[in-house]
């Protein structure tokens, strides 16, 4: 969630409220869960890390309204965050939302940043395949790889859908 | 890399049909598979994986660009001398695993090497020999209906070894098997790639294409990704889920 909130803020400085629309819209229906609260508590645990800075901005008919913009530091995290591949489970939103927000922002390629995590979990594959064609027949611990073996391919599988769709948004 | 090259494609393209009917199935392709190498091309359905494949085996003529094998081009080459470098020097496996139904397992594996001008003995070891490599020794007298796909795809492999041949292209070789047979084949192409034979595989099974020393991804008739594999196996705990 930090790291989504700092990289829809690279590309300019927003309100609370934008953000959270934002946000929402690229979550359709599962984006009811996520409160107003939480986009402020994020964005407060970023001023206090530094990561962003708050500017106050008047207005004449209502309380004033606070501007969110990103700090060096923060745009030192976001680079470090787009050249990440962690794979933590489940992952599926949290990535989703990542590239979403570097498309929204215009940060970097998205498909790129599907290529990357693609290349990183077919490494993974590698790995787990080799390990459990080394096994015997009838070994429990193959069972045990299989297991993660088709895990990791039904999120390349979604890794494949994702590329698609944002091949499909660059053309448009 | 370049030095011992197997197979080599520069600029290669294939097209289909023409003005707005055009399709652009192989859209410059340069590739070089070395000695020993395994290479998977994985890609969406459509992508020219197939036409490229058969492209890279002789089997069509491509719209423009170069092959050669092991130095020699053959996209220039005339029908007759394509032909006997496919039967020698390349060795095919489908994805309908494309066997003779009237011929036992055997018999299937022998035919490419009788055609080759193998004596019938030696066809008849070496069909021996590779129906027992790929798990099949007791099967070699049945004919394909009486075999599941994962063992004919298994007895396919094995026709394509038998010329000895410099490269072994194969197109969705577990398109068609369930897990296990496809856990099955897997084993088989691992076995070879650590054998030192020479492998192109194009596929949308990510199992097998994590099993390649280099991985190319496909799209749109053009190469677009790749990758080295291997190497790996350090983070295999943390992988299957015990944390660490
Ligand atoms: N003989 C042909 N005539 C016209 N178009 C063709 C011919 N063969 C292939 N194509 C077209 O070329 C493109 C690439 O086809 P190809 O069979 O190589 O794809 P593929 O990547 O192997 O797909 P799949 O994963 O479904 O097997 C497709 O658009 C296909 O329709
Ligand atoms: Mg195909």
């Amino acid at each position: 969630m930090q790291d989504v909130v700092l990289a829809l803020l690279a590309k300019e400085p927003s309100h609370g409220y934008e953000l959270r629309a934002r946000l929402q819209h690229a979550l359709g229906p599962l984006g009811d869960a996520l409160n107003a609260g939480q986009v402020y508590v994020t964005l407060g645990r970023l001023e206090k890390a530094g990561l962003v800075a708050a500017q106050r901005v008047g207005q004449t008919d209502r309380p004033d309204r606070k501007v969110y913009e990103l700090t060096a530091a923060g745009q030192d995290r976001v680079t470090a965050w787009l050249a990440e591949v962690g794979w933590a489970k489940p992952v599926s939103a949290k990535f989703h939302l990542k590239l979403v927000a570097v498309a929204a922002a215009g940060l970097a390629d998205p498909v790129a940043i599907v290529d990357a995590q693609r290349r990183e979990l077919l490494r993974q594959l590698g790995d787990l395949q080799g390990a459990a064609l080394a096994e015997p027949d009838g070994s429990s611990a193959a069972l045990l790889l299989e297991g993660a073996v088709l895990r990791l391919q039904a999120d390349l599988r979604w890794l494949e859908a994702c590329a698609r769709h944002w091949e499909r948004e660059e053309r448009a | 890399m370049t030095a011992n090259a197997v197979l080599r494609a520069a600029g290669l393209r294939k097209e289909y049909g023409r003005g707005a009917a055009l399709v652009r199935a192989v859209d410059g392709v340069d590739l070089d598979v070395a000695a020993g190498e395994a290479v998977a091309i994985v890609g969406a359905s459509g992508c020219g994986k197939s036409t490229l494949l058969h492209l890279l085996g002789g089997l069509e003529r491509a719209s423009g660009g170069e092959l050669s094998m092991a130095g020699e081009r053959f996209d220039t080459m005339s029908e007759t001398r394509l032909a006997r470098l496919r039967r020698n020097a390349i060795g095919f496996v489908f994805q309908g695993f494309h066997l003779v139904d009237e011929l036992t397992a055997a018999e299937n594996v022998e035919l490419p090497a009788l055609l080759a001008g193998v004596s019938p003995r030696a066809a008849r070891r070496r069909a021996a020999d590779l129906l027992e490599r790929v798990g099949l020794a007791d099967r070699s007298r049945h004919l394909p209906s009486a075999l599941s796909g994962g063992q004919r795809q298994r007895v396919a492999v094995a026709r394509a070894l038998v010329n000895r041949p410099l490269v072994v292209l194969a197109d969705e070789p577990t398109g068609n098997l369930d897990s296990t047979a496809t856990t099955d084949v897997l084993r088989l192409f691992d076995g070879l790639r650590r054998n030192g034979h020479t492998l192109v595989i194009v596929t949308h099974d990510s199992r097998i294409a994590a099993t390649s020393d280099r991985l190319i991804t496909m799209r749109d008739g053009a190469f677009v990704d790749e990758t080295r594999l291997g190497g790996g196996a350090r983070r295999l705990g943390s992988l299957a889920g015990l944390g660490g």
